[in-house]
């Protein structure tokens, strides 16, 4: 438990560090994703896949969120339990996949930052995509949203999704 | 009127398909799409007449083979019998696509001997018919029947490789992957028997969880010229499939079956995933 909250916070320390030393010219995309607090008897942190899609692409797993760290990767075996996102991108890959993989996250607001041409996101082309965000949680229910987006955006443009059951408010942000 | 009543009901049920096969034999794996470097399925074997509901017989497991997605044969583990199904667990630990299959096939019919009509016993085949036949025996009848229930599951992404028809019996060669069926998508299914395509075989597909509904939500679909089905699924769940060429209907005797006809039936079942 310590040290998965330590690495979370590590890996959220690099990310800022990398989002500040970027070029100035470089539009980094944002997400927020708030896990909402659930009163339940039974509470686990859900499975959480966020992928992007443009229409005629192979779709691309920006991030996972799972129980990575259990004893011989028994945590993969429930990643099929996010289904839409296993049937999209998931089955195809193989896990710990770099730079995509990651613990579960806890309640409350989260935030995903990718930069383009570097790591998950890759370089963009002009088009129209959509990042979708799938919540699966263990004994609990499933939710997905998807965030539609031009690209290139206008800096500073935003566009937000409201989960009803596994997800809170999903928030995409263009930096300039 | 409450006779005129009954009669006409019981004449209904009569010329119900579904009803005249009744007793379906059926396997049902604990899940269809796995993922994990490894991964178990735990699989439910019986035969009832409510799908999926194991009450009325268990499926022998000994004649059920394993093939691994790289055409290895597996193994089934944990093999039990109840008094109305059995269990077994297939081990998965390659990725792609296993197929757990059972398949018989074997010679049915009848000769005479001194005046009397004899049947041919269980499990003769074809290259043995001779060696069973005794001395004098005359006007011999035998009708071959091959017989296919298989399942699919998968670990990782499907693959397809296993799906190289034998050219033995009836034969379903996917054109829609049978572990990526998803609700409101169309799936589309080529039949084959004794490896040509089965032009007009009559496919039948029930959902599960019949015992808490009153309609059967049976699809009767027949095979079009290159023995192709295609289907839009109506709901998530578990379906049965089954086609059936030749045979005697259900409950009529051994004359009601034309003589030296060929018979074969397949069975699978057929999870679709909710979107």
């Amino acid at each position: 438990m310590q040290l998965r909250h330590s690495l979370m916070l590590t890996g959220a320390a690099a990310g800022a560090a990398g989002a500040a030393t970027a070029p100035a010219s470089a539009q980094t995309v944002a997400l927020s994703i708030t896990i909402p607090r659930l009163s339940v008897a039974e509470y686990h942190r859900p499975y959480v896949a966020v992928w992007i899609e443009k229409a005629g692409a192979t779709p691309r797993t920006l991030s996972v969120w799972y129980d990575y760290d259990m004893r011989n990767g028994e945590g993969t075996k429930w990643l099929r339990d996010v289904r839409q996102w296993w049937r999209t991108s998931g089955r195809t890959m193989t896990f710990p996949a770099d730079g995509v993989t990651g613990a579960t996250r806890a309640p409350g607001e989260q935030k995903l930052t990718f930069t383009p041409g570097k790591g998950p996101l890759g370089s963009l082309t002009a088009g129209n995509y959509t990042i979708v965000i799938e919540a699966a949680r263990e004994v609990g229910g499933r939710e997905v949203l998807r965030l539609p987006f031009a690209w290139p955006p206008k800096p500073g443009a935003t566009v937000r999704a409201k989960g009803a059951s596994e997800l809170g408010a999903v928030t995409l942000t263009f930096g300039r | 009127m409450k006779r005129t009543f009954l009669a006409a009901a019981t004449a209904a049920l009569l010329l119900t398909p579904g009803l005249a096969q009744a007793h379906r034999q059926w396997m049902l794996p604990s899940a269809t799409s796995l993922s994990g470097a490894e991964s178990w399925v735990t699989v439910d074997a019986a035969i009832s007449n409510d799908l999926f509901y194991f009450e009325h017989f268990p499926m022998p497991t000994d004649g059920i083979v394993v093939t691994e997605p790289d055409g290895e044969t597996g193994t089934i583990e944990n093999a039990a019998k109840g008094r109305y199904r059995s269990t077994f667990d297939v081990h998965l630990t390659k990725p792609g696509t296993y197929r757990i299959a059972s398949v018989t096939k074997g010679l049915m019919g009848s000769y005479m001997l001194n005046g009397k009509r004899e049947r041919l016993p269980r499990g003769t085949t074809r290259d043995k018919l001779a060696s069973v036949l005794p001395a004098g025996a005359t006007d011999v009848q035998a009708s071959e029947a091959s017989g296919r229930n298989e399942i699919f599951v998968t670990l990782g992404a499907p693959t397809t490789n296993l799906f190289t028809p034998t050219g033995d019996g009836i034969e379903m060669v996917p054109v829609t992957h049978p572990n990526d069926l998803v609700a409101g998508e169309a799936a589309t299914f080529q039949f084959l028997l004794d490896g040509k395509p089965a032009s007009g075989l009559k496919v039948t597909l029930i959902p599960g969880g019949i015992r808490y509904r009153d309609t059967l939500g049976q699809m009767d679909l027949a095979a079009d010229q290159d023995g192709k089905i295609a289907v839009t699924w109506p709901e998530p769940g578990m379906y049965w499939l089954n086609a059936t060429v030749g045979g005697r209907r259900e409950g009529a005797g051994e004359a009601d079956a034309p003589a030296n006809q060929r018979r074969a039936s397949y069975v699978t079942t057929l999870e679709v995933q909710a979107p």
